[in-house]
């Protein structure tokens, strides 16, 4: 996720990489993360204490004002079979969401023109 | 998964296409799932739940891989400027494991049977499955995001550089170098700005290791 501020409010943390902050915690799927005290401020989590406790990595471009929060390290690609909520533009730039097809099988085919 | 956007991939798509076709520029499949290479196939259930984890995902054999370059009929139909690069390329492209037949009847046996399939996996069986992510491969998933996010600012220089990044800190992810490749020269030849290329990447890795195998042994 690709933000311009280290601080990044709890929706925009869910649309962008599927974790929702609860009362619990961070979580996604069956996964639920407790989140340290100074992680939330205002209904926005600070990054660099959100990334340090969920082990991701946090990428800062200080050029461009960019800050770069991976996914997590140190496991395996997939941590849920849960698929993510991801919401892509079609051709037309309109978006789709994954979830739009629930009720049928789906095969997401990765392909690319180069 | 292609930060050229929808103009780089709308003249692969028919145009009575009959599922939905999504631009992926960010390769959130890589971030999401560990998509490293194309083409690569996700299977996701009636109920949202992934049953296989990506794999490589050949609908039918590429056809030049087939093409008789011998034969003048064949070359003669081809563009000129095609036939060298063909040559060159491939001798490779007959070598990658590529094994659509026996990918598309598994896919066909879950779309008829769905759970009951032998193809659709556990729960345990597709994590377990999907790719190793230690640390580096989180930081170049996050390098990766900011090159093509500078990229599509027009910041051509500082996209190079954390492009760069994601080959070192993964380089043996396909998609982040074939994509930033392709961006400088669209055949993927040796560049300035990056230290490997398709040819030279594919001779050193070797064609055969460049996608691994699909493992379609029934587990249950």
């Amino acid at each position: 996720m690709i933000s311009e501020t280290s601080q990044v409010p709890v929706e925009q943390l869910a649309r962008k990489t599927g974790w929702e902050v609860k009362a619990q915690g961070a979580c996604r799927g069956e996964q639920c993360v407790p989140l340290p005290a100074g992680a939330l401020h205002d209904g926005a989590v600070d990054l660099p204490a959100f990334a340090q406790r969920m082990s991701m990595p946090l990428l800062h471009d200080a050029d461009h004002g960019l800050w770069s929060l991976g996914p997590q390290g140190g496991g395996r690609a997939m941590t849920t079979v849960q698929a993510p909520d991801l919401v892509l533009p079609t051709l037309t730039g309109e978006p789709f969401a994954l979830s739009a097809l629930r009720g049928k099988k789906v095969l997401i085919a990765a392909w690319a023109s180069w | 998964m292609d930060a050229g956007g929808a103009e780089a991939a709308a003249p692969f798509v028919p145009a009575d296409v009959e599922f939905p076709v999504v631009v992926d520029g960010a390769h959130r499949l890589g971030e999401l799932f560990g998509v490293a290479n194309v083409p690569s196939g996700i299977w996701v259930d009636e109920q949202g739940v992934v049953v296989r984890p990506p794999e490589t995902a050949y609908p039918a054999r590429p056809a030049f891989a087939a093409l008789d370059l011998d034969d003048a009929a064949v070359v003669a139909s081809l563009p000129a400027s095609a036939v060298d690069r063909l040559r060159t390329v491939q001798p490779f492209v007959q070598q990658m494991q590529i094994e659509p037949e026996a990918y598309v009847a598994a896919l066909r046996d879950w779309v008829a049977r769905g759970s009951d399939s032998p193809y659709a996996l556990s729960a345990e069986e597709v994590l377990e499955r999907s790719a190793p992510r230690p640390v580096e491969q989180a930081q170049a998933a996050a390098a990766y995001a900011l090159g093509e996010h500078l990229h599509g600012l027009g910041e051509r220089v500082a996209s190079v550089r954390w492009f760069r990044e994601s080959h070192r800190l993964q380089p043996d992810n396909w998609t982040y170098r074939r994509q930033a490749w392709s961006l400088v020269d669209p055949s993927q030849g040796p560049t300035q700005e990056y230290d490997g290329d398709w040819l030279s990447d594919v001779q050193r890795t070797g064609a055969a290791d460049y996608y691994a195998p699909v493992d379609l042994d029934p587990r249950r």
